[in-house]
């Protein structure tokens, strides 16, 4: 397969693993995680920083990326989560952005506002298809694990705190405890997408912590169906896929992603998946187990 | 002690209206209480007091000689006192057995288990629970489909699900048809006779009040005008003041 | 150490620009307290202001009255633009919940972005003040820049504008009681539709008035919709949601705190407004003063 179409398919399945982990707790926990782009980046420039900073050996920075994003998804979870929902958000959101100033502003250390580029991975790792390999082996991974999680108790007792928290207090469930757990979890995949990004593109940039990408992993979420588990991968391939073939025709994707968003809502809010999934509950005609 | 839930001079005040100012009640063991009063008497607040919803100003809420008053909503839980709603408070994207089977996770202690997958455990509990209430036939259905008297019937399951040994009930009869009513009444009778649950039930429904409580507590104004057998509240003259006659003498 | 000079030139500096944030900001608040609309375009309209500035003025050849021209006639651009969007798109989404209206205005937001793009190319531009405001003028024995003595009359003149309109005129009244009450409102038989417009059109102007105003001193870029969003929204959210005095607050904290850091700590300036905020919230999550939500 030409190196070319192996690089979009890492690409997709690093952004869908970022957005599967965003809809962990957007989707099936119901909380406004307005920034979720954090914690990719956390993940991202831990690595680059531990390799060309710090001089740790490559899968000691890769395997510190999520852990340390996952701290700094507790740190901030803590702090949010014993706020309602629009507040909850805009304290991450500016959490987040004073996160992104630093990273932008310290330069000797992050490289200010042109990134780490040229990061040095294992040699093995330097052509896409060693990359590409590690890429799925790790998302492939991240999404059994996340699938798991999903369907367990506890994923099952966060869709309920995401339905009626009220209820679900008076049931006996720590519901602030419920939610700084799916954050963390969050957190920590998304760090992981962090540090296969760099794997793949060997390069950081303090975008990856703007909250425009924070956005546009919702829409990847939103496009794809946020109450599916799939919906935010297939959003994700949608995206990515789309940016390459439009980038070749025109200087304007930004523009047709607005438009792709703006008709999103007002005739698929369920998104692809939850379309599919309507279109096939219908043809059975039955109320089907809304479990996912 | 036969007493199982003291409420002592509770009170509890928004903005400087105050909605509940001196309230008492007392629940024998295994016994049904109704709390009964004009619209804006107070009483969901003061269901939301014992409960843990809210945080009163004043006085002692004192549970199996625990005070209770500070404690949070789920840690009232596990205390083995459950609750519903007054509007149908019920978890609408999950089915029916769903709902029930998070209440039993929950009590369970499992509700933080990753690693499990939820749809195998607590079979067995969860369709015990929907049996007894009726609700066996619908398990598979979306709980936001549901009649009315079926959400408030799912209420009673989801709180039953905590082995609760105090059940408070917020106006569970409201909106239902004679019959839903009538299953209704006949539900909150066994689970105290057969099961020993105490029940603290506020409701509007007088002919459910007389059918099955047997003592009642009369909430004016956020004040406990009088608590005792059903009879002897019908006869008291401050009650039928309050009232205006909506008691059926 | 910091000389008193400096810092008191500094915080001058800091006030002119909390001005030009408290005009974007007002609007966004003000939007937002009424028809419940986070507008992320709000910072669309702001940079459409600018670069409508820069287009006025070039077409009229520099001329000085061309200059005052451009102040005046660009925010009209901004409410244009406003106006198509939200009779053709947002007037039908005002019932849905909040994070569609985000994400919606998001997308108007990247649709925007690009169409400046194609308007007026990729490049920066830049715009003079008008030759009356050039210059400095020496305020106390300080030297202040006249254009910024300029932002600092009209950052008030706005709110004492924004304060008459919705305490004094009737549609501020409407306004006011639509954002407490929607329903009620509309049963009184006003046309609430109307009224929503209006208050938007409000909204707009200030976005693009803060643009248009913002354009002498700065480069007008393609990334100024960026920044300026989320600067807006975080003081919005500081001063409480939809409380005009409140963006005004936030703005001042805002604007200050940036220029102070410019002298103590000129590399991480831009921190310093950004942890005021974090602080802020931290404290009072719900803002610093009542939010009408």
């Amino acid at each position: 397969m030409p190196e070319f179409y192996v690089y979009i398919l890492a690409l997709i399945l690093v952004t869908g693993l970022l957005a599967t982990s965003l809809n962990l707790v957007l989707g099936y926990g119901g909380i406004y995680q307005f920034h979720h782009a954090v914690f990719y980046g956390v993940g991202a420039y831990t690595l680059a920083l531990a390799i060309t900073r710090m001089g740790w050996p490559a899968w000691v920075g890769f395997a510190a990326g999520p852990v340390v994003a996952a701290a700094a998804g507790a740190l901030i979870g803590v702090i949010c989560v014993r706020l309602t929902r629009l507040y909850f958000g805009m304290l991450q959101l500016s959490l987040g952005s004073l996160l992104w100033t630093i990273v932008l502003r310290w330069r000797s250390v992050t490289g200010g506002d042109d990134g780490i580029h040229g990061i040095l991975v294992p040699a093995a790792l330097q052509r896409v298809e060693g990359a590409y390999y590690v890429i799925l082996a790790v998302v492939g991974a991240s999404l059994v694990a996340l699938f798991i999680i999903v369907r367990s108790p506890f994923g099952a007792t966060l869709q309920a705190v995401r339905d009626n928290p009220q209820r679900c207090q008076a049931v006996g469930i720590d519901v602030r405890v419920h939610q700084l757990v799916a954050i963390v979890i969050a957190a920590f995949f998304a760090g992981a997408a962090g540090a296969l990004y760099v794997v793949l593109e060997r390069s950081v940039f303090p975008n990856m912590l703007f909250w425009v990408l924070s956005l546009e992993i919702f829409v990847m979420c939103l496009l794809g169906g946020w109450f599916t588990f799939l919906g935010p991968l297939v959003g994700a391939g949608i995206i990515v896929a789309l940016r390459t073939v439009a980038s070749r025709y025109t200087e304007n994707w930004t523009m047709i992603l607005g438009t792709i968003l703006i008709l999103l809502i007002f005739f698929m809010p369920e998104g692809v998946m939850g379309h599919l999934q309507q279109w096939i509950a219908g043809r059975r005609r039955t109320r089907e187990d809304a479990y996912v | 002690m036969s007493e199982m839930l003291r409420v002592e001079g509770v009170s509890k005040a928004f903005d400087g209206f105050r909605a509940v100012r001196g309230a008492n009640l007392t629940v024998a063991r295994g016994s049904i209480v109704a709390v009964i009063g004009p619209n804006g008497a107070g009483k969901t607040t003061l269901l939301n007091l014992i409960t843990g919803f809210l945080k009163a100003d004043g006085g002692r809420i004192v549970f199996e000689g625990e005070e209770i008053s500070r404690l949070a909503p789920h840690e009232i839980c596990r205390r083995r006192i459950g609750r519903t709603f007054q509007l149908a408070n019920i978890f609408p994207r999950l089915s029916v057995f769903a709902n029930v089977q998070v209440s039993v996770l929950s009590h369970q202690g499992r509700s933080r288990d990753l690693l499990s997958t939820a749809a195998r455990l607590a079979v067995r509990d969860t369709t015990a629970i929907l049996e007894s209430t009726g609700l066996a036939a619908r398990a598979r259905h979306l709980a936001g489909v549901l009649s009315h008297g079926d959400q408030r019937i799912l209420e009673i399951a989801i709180a039953l699900a905590s082995e609760p040994r105090l059940l408070v009930l917020d106006e569970p009869t409201a909106g239902m048809s004679p019959e839903d009513t009538a299953a209704t009444t006949t539900l909150i009778r066994h689970l105290a006779r057969e099961r020993g649950l105490a029940i603290i039930l506020c409701e509007h429904d007088m002919d459910v009040v007389f059918s099955v409580a047997e003592s009642v507590m009369v909430l004016h104004q956020g004040r406990t005008l009088v608590q005792g057998a059903p009879d002897v509240v019908r006869q008291n003259r401050d009650v039928q003041d309050a009232y205006l006659g909506t008691i059926d003498a | 150490m910091v000389e008193f000079t400096a810092l008191a030139s500094q915080v001058l500096v800091g006030l002119s620009r909390a001005m030009i944030l408290f005009i974007v900001s007002a609007g966004l608040s003000f939007v937002l307290g009424v028809l419940r609309v986070p507008n992320v375009f709000h910072g669309s309209l702001y940079m459409i202001g600018a670069f409508s500035a820069f287009s006025i003025a070039t077409w009229l050849g520099g001329h000085p009255a061309g200059l005052w021209l451009a102040l005046l006639g660009a925010p009209v651009v901004a409410v244009a633009v406003g106006l198509v969007v939200e009779r053709a798109l947002l007037s039908h989404l005002y019932q849905r919940e909040h994070l569609m209206l985000i994400l919606f205005t998001f997308g108007v937001m990247l649709v925007l972005n690009d169409l400046v793009k194609l308007v007026w190319g990729p490049d920066y531009r830049s715009l003079v003040a008008p030759p009356s405001l050039q210059g400095a003028a020496s305020v106390l024995g300080i030297s202040v820049p006249r254009y910024n003595l300029f932002l600092l009359f009209v950052g008030p003149l706005v709110a004492a504008g924004m304060w008459f309109v919705t305490a004094k005129t009737r549609i501020g009244r409407i306004a006011r009681a639509a954002a407490v009450d929607r329903d009620m409102v509309g049963i009184l038989g006003i046309n609430v539709s109307r009224v929503f417009s209006a208050a938007f059109m409000i909204g707009c102007y200030l976005a693009g008035l803060g643009g248009a105003l913002v354009a002498p001193t700065t480069s007008i870029t393609l990334g100024m919709d960026h920044t300026i969003i989320i600067e807006a929204f975080l003081i919005v959210t500081v001063g409480g949601l939809g409380n005009i005095w409140g963006a005004l607050v936030g703005s001042i904290l805002f604007g200050v705190t940036q220029s102070v850091g410019l002298l103590v700590w000129p590399q991480f300036a831009i921190v310093f407004p950004y942890l005021a905020t974090v602080i802020v919230l931290l404290l009072r999550p719900t803002g610093l003063l009542r939010s009408v939500w």
